[in-house]
């Protein structure tokens, strides 16, 4: 032992290896030298990951101050020097025209992860093999994008595109469980990319930072085997709708909102596109998004998942040569699944049809009359002077200017937060409820009325509507922006959701 | 005639947020005419169509914002979906499908959020 400690330390390893190694006469050297290197090879790859959800939490930490700023340099400099280089948390190197190499075989780390699919009757290792040599894009990492990619990426396709232009909010994170608090302002692709990577260095995915649009949508898609439309605007899924059919490729189609969920797959088999069943847009104001109607977060997680199993089935033949359907998911109905019969593809579709009339992909903002996006916009339907902003009501309430303070939005949202003393009747109930109003003026009929809804959006129609049946001969104004920007000048400790 | 030879029993159903134009209801059981139109004498009628059966839900069931139900040439507006017996009513005939007695009828709209 005295001999042992004598000797410089990094001759202590190999000494008790080799010791070892003439011990157990039971296994060859080079049984133990391939042991050593899978778990030199295991350990690298969890080095690997540590330092990937090391970057994550050093990019997106706070900046506090300048100080704070270099320190964080300085650590994601030394991230960057011991990671020697290595790609692997540098996502933007990856790119979707590079070559995707297919592969004949398996290798053993990944026979290791996927062992239970491959064991799985009707599946096994040709299913696996052929989703290794797939790839997928996922449009949109919100809600349907979030469970859909995980479990695309954790299955084991081999290249997994991600699409978003948008980032991190808290108010998403109820639902887009891919995503977490940390990464708050992070962009949306890259926090999925980065997500799947930790849940499996296998996958190679690549990030698209951007909005997807006729000018390069088409390019993006090519370079894909297929489609999944997890998307939250009608623009975007009427430009994937063609760019599907011109590029060929399988789309599968999900959607979500309140309770409610739907899938379809578009574009394959003989099938309908989006276009057969759907031949012109709905006006824009019939569309509601999940901002404004609300959804609850487990739903489009379902969805997710069904569109990721619908995009594996296809990736490995796995479904039937079954007639077209569209499945219905309805969380508070007793049948909370049902599978509809679709047509199949329409001969005079404009798209997808035998002489199809767009060959190109079209402007579908301007298509569709709404944007590429699932933000609410802002409306401008009375002028200026017959609004009042956050700061002018303020003052009207510090002078106790006395007044009504009409709320319309619908009573779920009343029932979150309000101002005091105002009275909630919903835009749609008010046409009928103006007696209510009436009543409210305490006698007063030349009492200002103020309406305020949640944005500033819903009180314009109200103001016309009590306008129009003259409620009042004193002022009817409406608040500019709303609550959201009644929280935001006035009181920050006013809740916003 | 009997009751049954004059009004159908018609399933309606509502879903992707059309129930919300209905009174929140899912599911309505109608009795809906066996002929149309309903004003005229009856060598002037014909069997009760979808048709018939869109324009008789709006001006009797349908509870606010017409617009959100009804679209042009006596159809429904565009985005929503309508069902014939659990399949497409593309595969039924559209518009000129003729209802039968204790046929399910639903109407959804697309949904888009994501």
């Amino acid at each position: 032992m005295d001999r042992l400690a004598g000797d410089s330390s990094s001759f202590k390893l190999p000494l008790q290896h080799s010791f070892m190694a003439t011990t157990a006469t039971t296994e060859s050297l080079e049984v133990r030298v391939k042991r050593l290197e899978q778990e030199k090879a295991a350990l690298e790859q969890e080095v690997r990951a540590l330092r990937l959800e090391q970057s994550i939490a050093l990019a997106s930490a706070p900046a506090g101050g300048a100080r704070a700023q270099k320190q964080q340099e300085q650590q994601q400099q030394q991230c960057a020097n011991t990671n020697g280089g290595a790609a692997t948390n540098d996502l933007t190197a990856s790119s979707a025209f590079a070559p995707f190499e297919k592969v004949a075989a398996l290798t053993n780390p990944e026979i290791a992860r996927y062992g239970r699919q491959l064991i799985l009757p009707g599946f096994g290792i040709q299913a696996q093999m052929d989703l290794r040599n797939c790839s997928m894009l996922v449009v949109g990492a919100g809600g349907l994008g979030a469970s859909c990619a995980l479990y695309l990426g954790a299955a084991g396709v081999g290249r997994l595109g991600i699409v978003d232009h948008d980032t991190v909010d808290i108010s998403n994170l109820h639902r887009q469980v891919i995503h977490n608090e940390a990464r708050q302002g992070m962009s949306k692709a890259r926090s999925a990319a980065l997500s799947v990577q930790l849940l499996n260095p296998h996958c190679e995915v690549i990030v698209h930072e951007l909005v997807l649009e006729s000018s390069n949508a088409q390019e993006i898609i090519n370079a894909y085997d297929i489609v999944i439309d997890a998307t939250d605007n009608v623009a975007t899924r009427y430009l994937l709708n063609d760019a599907s059919v011109l590029g060929q490729k399988p789309l599968v189609s999900g959607s979500a909102l309140r309770l409610d969920g739907q899938l379809t797959i578009y574009n394959y088999r003989g099938g309908p596109c989006y276009r057969c069943l759907f031949p012109t847009p709905p006006p824009s104001e019939t569309v509601t998004n999940c901002s404004d109607g609300g959804v609850l977060g487990v739903v489009p997680g379902i969805i997710g998942c069904l569109q990721a199993l619908e995009a594996i089935k296809i990736a490995t033949g796995l479904n039937k040569e079954d007639p077209p359907t569209m499945t219905l998911f309805s969380a508070n109905s007793s049948t909370m699944f049902r599978t509809i019969k679709l047509r199949k593809r329409k001969a005079e579709c404009i798209m997808c049809g035998d002489s199809p009339t767009i060959t190109k992909l079209i402007d579908y903002v301007r298509f569709c009359g709404s944007s590429a996006t699932d933000k609410t916009p802002d409306l401008f339907l009375i002028p200026f002077n017959e609004r009042i902003t956050c700061q002018s009501y303020n003052e009207v309430l510090k002078g106790r200017v006395p007044h009504l303070l009409l709320d319309v939005r619908e009573k779920v949202q009343f029932d979150i937060c309000s101002l005091p003393s105002s009275l909630n009747i919903p835009l749609k109930a008010l046409p009928n409820e103006l007696e209510k109003v009436k009543a409210s003026l305490e006698g007063q009929p030349d009492r200002p009325v103020y309406v305020v809804c949640r944005r500033g959006n819903d009180s314009q129609p109200a103001v016309r509507i009590l306008q129009e049946n003259g409620i009042t001969t004193g002022e009817v104004k409406d608040m500019v922006g709303g609550l959201e920007r009644w929280s935001n000048t006035i009181d920050p400790d006013f809740p916003k959701y | 005639m009997s009751q049954s030879d004059t009004t159908l029993r018609i399933e309606l159903q509502f879903s992707g947020g059309m129930e919300l134009l209905f009174d929140n209801q899912k599911t309505i059981h109608a009795k809906v005419p066996a002929l149309f139109p309903v004003d005229v004498s009856t060598e002037n009628k014909h069997a009760a169509t979808i048709r018939d059966l869109i324009s008789w839900t709006a001006n009797n069931l349908l509870k606010e914002r017409p617009e959100l139900f009804i679209g042009v040439d006596g159809s429904v507006r565009s985005g929503i979906l309508v069902l014939v017996n659990g399949a497409d009513w593309e595969l039924e005939g559209e518009l000129e499908y003729e209802l039968e007695d204790r046929d399910e009828i639903v109407f959804i709209s697309t949904l888009h959020g994501g």
